[in-house]
């Protein structure tokens, strides 16, 4: 006998129950604390903080503890946290010429003022698994040696000569674009276009970059710069009249020089694709500006024949928590249209078996 | 660590309310016509309708009596969770009976008892764009909107026509609004299309990840698109509701064993429980006190 199905609520319940379990793990292994996620794990929270667009380590860990480590599960949290914190304003542009360098290197310039540093980076570490990680002693913090010099951006450097597009002016009365308060338009100015691929996901944007160097938008880029640090951010207050600092940011930059341009009012110079990210973020930071590269197709003039050139695929499918929820949502019950699916085959199928029968009977 | 977060009536915060409010008066004011709306992120995911939990939410008072169907159904997983949201959140009180309810979110299906005057029936809506599945871009479909172009809509349905013998789309199946837009049902059978015309109830669409609001007022004509000489038709079932007898609603199909066996009820449960309560009784039906178990 066919009992109507209940108890979608005690289901729920028993399900977050078990969630809960599972997260804790072994409850003879002790839980991880907020602290040692922000320290140890600091690039996956760079990530969640990027991604989930609001600038703050410790609610990054806890999204990422709450999350299982599942970071698209740890951005959605940090989202919706942070779409009901009020908006007060937009900061003034970060000058990240000014920055406190951790890392910078230029692929363009064997030397350059202010030195290549490579900082904290995997890229010439042998990939070998370190057994000697696992309940190291611990070491006294490192101290690093050196004084900082002022590291003027390699764009200014070859700006100054006019080889390369300048960063171009904004109207100062223009308010920046924020997708968070505004629907998308398409076409999209670049504001909007940056903060889009700024919040988009990494492995997207890394599999679109790739797909460009592979002659899908082929954009000839050179890394012009790559620097992680720590930048000041301003907010200019209408009430004073000038701008306070609000604190700063560690944030990763990448200027991608590009083939050039020229027209017949301007010479010809390298073009340029902007990347910038929360946190240190190198991959995602190059990717983006590889992105931004190829969808400034229209503003250059170039043909648009590759899927990274095309804004409105770009950035419709960017955002990993739209596009986890839509493809995600397929698990929702849907037996009421695929009842309606059923229905219509049978009836073409029974008129089929009708049809065959018909000609057999006529041959 | 910031202090424990503390939320606004119904979740969003009033100014989100406010700009949610001016999409739904121009939806009003437009009937059929797509409002972009700067759609926000909610603590559930895109695809469990954010669309229409926004709506809601903006449009949700005190006093209001909340009922929450998915598939037609109160106990759906998801209907109970956005249910137990909005009960929590807004402290709202909330009905399984479509005629107690002021509002009702709707995901895939309409009411079989039709909408009294006043009420107002939030649909989750996934793809807001009844021609997108024709031309993939948003700039394009505006324009074809703009310009009243929906030849291609009907060319679709044409070639369906010619290849199967029928018009395939029997979800979704696209409307005409008040003579001038072509809108997307959400993905309801084609069976509850009819329902929505001359309705006395005002439908509003939310479509969160699209960042799309659409409505259809009070008393508004909305006409499902055919031809003349293949006319639209909604699905007719062959049996009654197993559990309480209905004819001439939706009903559901339940496997009953790996032999064949199956059956239909009601996808309207409360529907189906307030004809069962009246003494209705389809020939699987379990006796007066076992239904309820």
């Amino acid at each position: 006998m066919y009992v109507a199905v209940k108890g979608g609520e005690a289901a729920i319940s028993n399900a977050h129950a078990l969630l809960a379990d599972r997260r804790r793990g072994d409850r003879d292994v002790p839980a991880l604390r907020l602290d040692q996620i922000v320290e140890q794990l600091g690039l996956a929270v760079d990530r969640a903080m990027g991604e989930g667009s609001l600038y703050d380590r410790e609610l990054a860990a806890l999204a990422i503890l709450q999350a299982r480590g599942d970071l698209i599960e740890a951005i959605f949290l940090v989202r919706a946290y942070r779409t009901t914190l009020p908006r007060f304003g937009f900061s003034r542009p970060l000058d990240t010429g000014a920055m406190h360098i951790e890392r910078r290197i230029s692929a363009t310039f064997k030397d350059l003022p202010g030195g290549q540093m490579l900082g904290p980076t995997f890229d010439y570490t042998h990939r070998l698994l370190d057994p000697a990680l696992v309940g190291a002693a611990v070491e006294a913090p490192l101290e690093r040696v050196g004084e900082e010099s002022a590291a003027p951006r390699v764009t200014d450097m070859l700006g100054h000569a006019g080889l390369i597009e300048p960063d171009g002016e904004t109207d100062p009365s223009r308010e920046v674009g924020d997708l968070t308060r505004e629907p998308l338009d398409f076409p999209l100015d670049r504001d909007l276009r940056l903060q889009a691929l700024a919040r988009g996901d990494e492995g997207f944007l890394l599999a679109l970059g790739y797909s460009t160097q592979r002659g899908y938008g082929r954009s000839h880029p050179f890394v012009g710069e790559i620097r992680i640090g720590e930048v000041e951010v301003e907010f200019e207050i209408p009430e004073l009249g000038f701008a306070v600092s609000l604190g700063r940011v560690r944030v990763t930059e990448c200027q991608m020089v590009n083939q050039f341009k020229g027209s017949a009012s301007v010479p010809p110079q390298f073009t340029r694709g902007y990347g910038l990210v929360f946190g240190q973020a190198e991959r995602k930071a190059m990717s983006m500006s590889l992105v931004d590269r190829a969808l400034r197709a229209r503003e250059f003039g170039e043909d648009i024949v590759a899927p990274a050139q095309d804004e409105e695929f770009v950035i419709s499918h960017a955002d990993n928590v739209q596009a986890t929820g839509f493809v995600e949502h397929l698990k929702l019950p849907h037996y009421v249209d695929f009842q309606a699916e059923l229905d219509l085959l049978r009836r073409l199928r029974a008129e089929h078996e009708g049809g065959q029968a018909m000609g057999e009977a006529a041959e | 660590m910031n202090a424990i977060a503390q939320y606004n009536f119904a979740y969003l915060d009033e100014q989100t309310k406010r700009m949610i409010r001016r999409a739904i008066l121009k939806a009003v004011a437009i009937p059929g016509y797509q409002v972009p709306f700067s759609s926000r992120e909610m603590p559930m995911p895109y695809g469990w309708g954010t669309g229409g939990v926004q709506v809601t939410a903006s449009i949700i008072g005190p006093d209001d009596v909340l009922k929450v169907i998915d598939q037609g159904a109160d106990d759906t997983t998801n209907a109970v969770s956005i249910r137990a949201f909005f009960a929590k959140v807004a402290n709202v009180a909330t009905t399984t009976h479509t005629a107690e309810a002021s509002i009702i979110q709707t995901r895939h299906r309409i009411p079989e008892r039709g909408l009294a005057e006043g009420q107002i029936l939030v649909y989750q809506v996934p793809i807001p764009e009844p021609l997108r599945f024709l031309e993939p871009r948003e700039t394009e479909t505006r324009k074809m909107h703009a310009l009243e172009e929906y030849g291609l809509m009907h060319v679709k349905l044409y070639e369906d026509i010619s290849r199967h013998g029928h018009i395939a789309t029997t979800y979704a199946y696209p409307v005409k609004v008040e003579g001038r837009y072509v809108m997307d049902p959400s993905p309801t059978p084609k069976f509850d299309n009819p329902k929505m015309n001359m309705s006395p109830g005002l439908q509003l669409f939310g479509a969160g990840r699209e960042h799309r609001i659409y409505a259809v007022p009070p008393w508004t004509e909305v006409v499902s698109l055919d031809f003349e000489d293949h006319p639209f038709t909604i699905q007719h079932f062959e049996e009654p509701c197993a559990l309480c007898g209905a004819e001439g609603v939706y009903l559901d199909e339940v496997i009953l064993d790996d032999l064949g066996g199956r059956m239909f009820v009601c996808s309207d449960t409360d529907y189906c429980e307030e004809r069962r309560e009246a003494g209705h009784r389809g020939h699987l039906a379990a006796d007066q006190g076992e239904a309820n178990s």
